[in-house]
């Protein structure tokens, strides 16, 4: 059953007096519980796309339905982790946290649950240990943990991640994504991932949604990608399932749909 | 505290001989941090004395020596909490008079401050409207709004209060403008995400988030205040600093007026490095501070 639903969704921009369209024509749906990945080169609207789904952007045309809604707002039914973290640096790991908590479960849950759900949470990405510390005083890895434990927290049907893991080194990086795919599967959340890293991309997702170059960018392809889960990085890497995807995607990134030069440089 | 601030500047004009010589000393105990602080303001104030001792004890000197000073207006030293009523009072309480028209001017200028620079800060079209006018209104000098606030007010504690409040007002505003205008986008993602309403974001996002351009304007703001005050009691007459200078001056009680100075010196430091350590304190130590 169609949960999420981009239906015909393009966007232009206005800027000094000219109209640049910058998406054209998405069309996606997403089961419940489905890992997507967006791919594409950079410039080409995979934020943008992402944002429109947050309801931080209004499309141009089309629109978006979530279980049969019209997204036209930003809400914690679509939790955002921030491709920069985004925690507000003079409240604590659990004060960025509980803000988030206390506004989306108020009325809902007593004091009592909420203070027991923000620190489910912070166990779930392993930021117990650094509760009460500030974010200028965590490490970007651990300012990621807290952006995915924020998010998760607000219990949305749809999480969204923009290069969550983006700034970060390969080990830290490999590390989130280890925790993120047995988060998921524990939760079972429906989640879209934008992402430049093509590994990452095979690794996480049931799906990968390959973007063409803009301007007028849209879906230049979507792959399945039907591994077993869970998913072992090692046991994969000779995979021919796997190397199978990840050759598509490369083939398509690389070949088919190579960067313009000029964006290259 | 004024009694405290009194105690303190009377050993700083005693003891001026004997500083120099056991500056070294203290040194070689150790305390070095404390020392490398205190000694060279106390070195240079120490020459300062001695030059001014020196350049006036003439008999024909405009001014009186330190040393004078200290005998002329021993009176008004030694006793800052007389009140024989009216305007015949102690130190302290001109003080106090002063502090507190500052306060309440003060107080009032913030929270308009703040207020005016959020919606400045927030809206294009407030900006657009109201900045071209604070750009020219603060640039008015403190003292010309009195008249025109002795118009009004009829009276001249709400007009002083009215002084200090128009004269605070424009750095609050601008720093809190800027501050707001730098909100991170991020910033207000999250809070659209979570749905804070208007007043949680402006308690909860927009006040910490421009937390630190406030306080850059708050310390200009009451430093500004300060030398309002001073000037217009001089105008307004009745209990305050201001007028107790003035009134030294009319009587030629040259000693008085260069002891109120050391103390205006003093309370405007303090109050400076009031706001500025109450701002530290909230922003955390990421104050622009
Ligand atoms: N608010 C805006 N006004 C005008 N143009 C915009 C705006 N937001 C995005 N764009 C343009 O839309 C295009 C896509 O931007 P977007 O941020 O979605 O790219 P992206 O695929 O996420 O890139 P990256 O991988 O570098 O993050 C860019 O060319 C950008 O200049
Ligand atoms: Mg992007």
């Amino acid at each position: 059953m169609a949960h999420l639903t981009l239906s015909q969704v393009g966007i232009s921009f206005t800027r000094g007096g000219k109209t640049s369209e910058v998406l054209r024509e998405v069309d996606l749906t997403i089961a419940k519980g489905e890992f997507v990945s967006i791919i594409g080169h950079s410039g080409c609207g995979k934020s943008t796309v992402l944002n429109i789904v947050a309801g931080l952007l209004k499309a141009s045309t089309g629109g978006v339905l979530l279980d049969g809604k019209e997204v036209n707002a930003p809400g914690p039914d679509r939790a955002v982790v921030f491709q920069n973290h985004s925690l507000l640096p003079w409240l604590t790991v659990r004060e960025n946290v509980a803000l988030a908590v206390d506004k989306v479960f108020r009325g809902r849950k007593s004091r009592a649950e909420r203070t027991e759900w923000i620190e489910h949470n912070l166990a779930l990405v392993n930021m117990m240990h650094a509760a009460d510390k500030r974010p200028p005083e965590i490490s970007g890895g651990m300012k990621q943990r807290v952006g995915i434990a924020r998010a998760l927290a607000m219990e949305p049907k749809v999480l969204l991640m923009d290069e969550p893991f983006g700034a970060l080194d390969a080990l830290t990086r490999a590390h989130l994504q280890d925790s993120i795919m047995e988060i998921q599967m524990r939760l079972k959340n429906t989640v879209i991932m934008i992402t430049h890293d093509v590994d990452e991309a095979v690794l996480l997702s049931d799906r990968i949604v390959m973007m063409t170059n803009g301007p007028s960018a849209t879906i230049g392809e979507i792959l399945t990608v039907p591994l077993k889960r869970p998913r072992r990085r090692l046991d994969l890497v000779e995979d021919a399932t796997y190397v199978h995807a990840r050759a598509a995607v490369l083939e398509f990134l690389y070949a088919r749909h190579a960067q313009p030069a000029v964006l290259a440089a | 505290m004024a009694s405290s601030s009194a105690l303190a500047l009377g050993t700083a004009g005693r003891d001026t001989a004997s500083v120099k010589s056991r500056g070294p000393i203290i040194t070689m105990k150790g305390i070095k941090g404390v020392a490398a602080r205190v000694i060279p303001p106390l070195v240079v104030l120490a020459v300062f004395m001695l030059l001014w001792e020196m350049l006036c004890s003439s008999p024909t000197a405009g001014l009186p020596p330190p040393s004078r000073v200290v005998t002329e207006a021993w009176d008004v030293i030694a006793h800052p909490f007389y009140d024989n009523g009216g305007t015949d009072k102690g130190l302290f309480w001109h003080l106090a008079a002063s502090l507190q028209r500052v306060a309440l001017g003060f107080s009032l200028a913030v929270i308009a401050g703040v207020m005016l620079g959020t919606l400045v800060g927030q809206s294009e079209w407030a900006m657009r409207g109201l900045d071209p006018i604070f750009q020219v209104l603060r640039t008015i000098p403190p003292l010309a709004w009195l008249p025109l606030s002795l118009a009004a007010f009829r009276d001249g504690q709400p007009s002083a209060i009215f002084v200090i409040f128009i004269t605070s007002i424009w750095p609050i505003i601008i720093n809190t403008a800027v501050g707001i205008r730098n909100i991170p986008q991020d910033y207000r993602n999250v809070s659209a995400v979570i749905r804070l309403n208007p007043i949680e974001f402006f308690w909860k996002i927009m006040l910490p988030s421009a937390a630190p351009y406030i306080f850059t304007g708050l310390r200009i703001g009451v430093g500004l205040s300060w030398l309002a005050i001073v000037a217009a009691e001089m105008l307004i007459g009745g209990v305050g600093i201001g007028f107790f200078i003035w009134d030294a001056w009319n009587s030629s009680h040259i000693s008085e007026i260069i002891v109120a100075l050391v103390y205006v010196g003093l309370i405007g430091f303090v109050l400076d490095r009031l706001v500025a350590g109450v701002g530290s304190l909230v922003t955390r130590g990421t104050s622009a501070a």
